[in-house]
């Protein structure tokens, strides 16, 4: 059997609170959060993909040759599931083009480019005036979507959207998620370092719209100054209806399922969100963007971001712009090592390699991780499986990821929907434990993006046939309204001139009548 | 003896009624054969099988007068999926009807378009919008891609194109075999 990973205490039959499975990983990015935040210079181009969120690609509101100001509307949301894209600086549209973008296909996405021009003007901001505790919760929620804020802990889901209450939930709790648990991710960690008023006032504005009395904040216990911060944080602000909460530092903790459960005990369905069980759970990053937006009235244009891995001269936590290239941000470290091997946009254990740093920084981006051959995992050998069963002692879903495998690799989707395949997070535990160095999150991956796509195939076919169906029954009806229309009219003119005949007879008679009634005349 | 014999049909009698008014009240709606073949076809109705419509060609595989590979918009996988329904083996497409192609979309230049209404009489699953003498458009999101509109414009307005492109069209491979150790 494999090495165990776990402290005896943290099996999962006896942990006292937290969730199923998950791993304790080894980490030093708490270093890394005590360094000083560096400035991104102001690039010469910046690229902003249409699609930096979940949903429809944003629309484009600029042409090529306008000149745009800081924080002005570049691209507004498609439908209620996209997001607004705004300038992150002073420039000119030099062209809307399809650039290489951060997406696991390395294909390049539709990008508006952005020549700056240096001088970085703004917009002059407009934050809400007054109390928005008396402004109604709409309004609060549309600033939100003005300022196209998506969820910035990974799944870039837009927040306005997420704001909206349903009328068939009972909402109770906001869950402000601190616990970023990707070992080489620190980004969040400084955040709530150097600005938990604005993380606090951001929940604030939340907790007003959605109408929430509670919030709380689930922050790992190996970041006590963030706890520390956010203690004070919400003394200053007296208001007693947050409660900062210590959870145990185990991955994937950030998934939101996985907080709600580590912090109260309750479990999201299956196929489930946690608004179901009267939970909203924002990243501490997304409730301090919703603070800039209401309160100080700016868009979501940048962002912190953490540059590091073995392959970097330097590492750093960076406070960047939005389409920022990549290649700005290795450079501002000290550029790669000789042996820089692989490039991975987000964390090591969900993140994906990239095929160029000229991609842009984007609203997902929380992580860029440059590794050495040493860091580099995958070029194992592959064993076959020895149903070990680690693998499902670690998944925080409680699946069986080894009865997954073989379905996957046999293709058998029946079984997979039986083994609740879509409610995989991805996280890659399986795959970390696994002694035979199977990469099952890579097969999961594929098995549920092709699950989805023959849901939708299935839904669309289904939908042309109810269109075929109702076509062809309309047009029998036409074909048997005319067949009617037709032996209507002719029996109408049968009548006709039935009804002509028999006034030829009478005529006929009449006549002989009279020629009899002269005739008689004449005789007589 | 006799009672018997007239219990016994007595009882045939009636049973002979109940099921055979059960029979004509409850006969399924067209042929269950037909009905299973039709789920897996891909409701495209663009006809290439030589059949007007998805469901007169899984009426026809019923019957045995049509074979399982003349779908070139199911493709592989539909031709695998009747296989496996069937009990027959697979078989390559046929050429004859087309081959497998990425899905497409009708795209009207509605410059050019005269408002003929000429393809809204031909599109199978009311795709196409539009009124005489009046531009017409084709709703994206309910096009099958059957091309039967192509033919019939006048003016050739209708173009078809990919239905996605980019990442967009993009899928995802399946997993490479591993490189296995020895």
């Amino acid at each position: 059997m494999v090495e165990n990973q776990f402290d005896d205490e943290l099996t999962p039959t006896r942990k006292p609170s937290g969730f199923y499975g998950g791993l304790r990983l080894p980490t030093d990015k708490h270093d890394l959060a005590d360094q000083p935040v560096l400035e991104a210079p102001l690039a010469e181009e910046y690229l902003l993909p249409l699609v930096q969120h979940r949903g429809l690609k944003a629309r484009p509101v600029v042409a090529v040759g306008d000149k745009v100001l800081r924080n002005q509307l570049v691209a507004q949301p498609d439908g209620l599931i996209s997001a607004a894209i705004h300038a992150p600086t002073s420039g000119v549209v030099s062209s809307i083009e399809r650039r290489p973008v951060s997406h696991i296909s390395g294909l390049p996405g539709e990008c508006i480019i952005l020549r700056s021009d240096g001088e970085d003007q703004a917009v002059e901001p407009q934050p809400i005036e007054g109390d928005y505790h008396l402004i109604d919760p709409v309004r609060v929620r549309g600033r939100v979507r003005e300022a196209g804020i998506v969820g910035l802990g990974g799944a870039v889901f837009p927040t306005s959207t997420k704001l909206t209450a349903r009328a068939d939930t009972f909402l109770h709790t906001l869950i402000l998620n601190g616990a970023e648990c990707d070992p080489e991710i620190a980004c969040d960690e400084v955040l709530m370092r150097i600005a938990p008023d604005a993380i606090i006032e951001g929940a604030r504005v939340v907790m007003h719209v959605l109408q929430v009395n509670r919030c709380v904040i689930g922050i790992e216990e190996d970041k006590p100054q963030c706890e520390q911060a956010l203690r004070e944080a919400v003394e200053r602000a007296d208001d007693d209806r947050f409660e900062v909460v210590r959870v145990p530092a185990i991955y994937p903790e950030g998934s939101e399922n996985q907080l709600i459960q580590a912090l109260s005990g309750d479990e999201v369905p299956i196929g489930g969100l946690p608004l179901d069980i009267g939970y909203v759970c924002l990243n501490v990053a997304t409730a301090a963007s919703i603070n800039n937006a209401v309160h100080e009235g700016l868009p979501l244009t940048e962002r912190l971001v953490t540059v590091t891995g073995t392959g970097l001269q330097g590492q750093a936590n960076v406070r960047t712009r939005i389409g920022t290239p990549v290649s700005v941000l290795t450079e501002l470290v000290g550029g790669y090592t000789d042996d820089a091997e692989r490039l991975v946009i987000g964390g090591a254990m969900m993140g994906f390699a990239a095929q160029t740093d000229a991609i842009p920084v984007t609203k997902a981006t929380n992580s860029i991780l440059v590794m050495a051959p040493e860091q580099a995992r995958g070029a194992e050998f592959v064993r076959p499986c020895i149903r070990c069963g680690e693998c499902a002692r670690v998944c925080p879903s409680k699946l069986l990821p080894q009865q997954l495998y073989w379905h996957t690799v046999g293709g058998n989707e029946a079984q997979l929907e039986r083994h609740n395949l879509m409610a995989c997070i991805e996280c890659g535990c399986c795959d970390y434990v696994c002694p035979s160095h199977i990469r099952l999150a890579e097969h999961f991956r594929y098995a549920k993006a092709t699950v989805a796509q023959r849901r939708i195939e299935r839904e669309q076919a289904r939908m042309a046939k109810v269109r075929f169906d109702r076509r062809n029954a309309r047009l029998e009806q036409q074909q048997r309204e005319r067949v009617e229309r037709i032996a209507e009219k002719k029996k109408t003119t049968a009548r006709a001139r039935a009804g002509d005949e028999k006034r030829q007879v009478i005529a006929d008679v009449m006549r002989r009548v009279e020629e009899k009634e002269s005739g008689g005349d004449e005789s007589a | 003896m006799s009672t018997a014999l007239l219990v016994i049909g007595g009882l045939a009698v009636v049973f002979s009624l109940v099921l055979g008014i059960a029979a004509q009240r409850l006969k399924p709606k067209g042929d269950p054969v037909a009905r299973a073949i039709d789920h897996l076809l891909p409701q495209t109705q663009c006809g290439q099988c030589g059949y007007p419509g998805c469901r007169p060609y899984a009426e026809a595989i019923a019957r045995g007068d049509a074979d399982i590979n003349q779908c070139p918009p199911g493709g592989e996988s539909t031709i695998d999926a009747l296989a496996d329904l069937l009990g027959r083996e697979p078989k390559p497409l046929n050429p004859e009807n087309g081959t497998e192609a990425p899905p497409t979309v009708a795209l009207i230049d509605e410059s050019l378009c005269i408002g003929c209404k000429k393809c809204i009489l031909v599109c199978p699953v009311d795709a196409i919008v539009g009124a005489p003498k009046l531009m017409h458009t084709v709703l994206m999101a309910d096009c099958t891609g059957c091309d039967l509109c192509v033919p019939v414009c006048p003016v050739d307005c209708i173009d078809m194109v990919p239905a996605a492109t980019g990442i967009a069209a993009w899928r995802r491979k399946p997993p490479k075999r591993e490189p296995q150790a020895a």
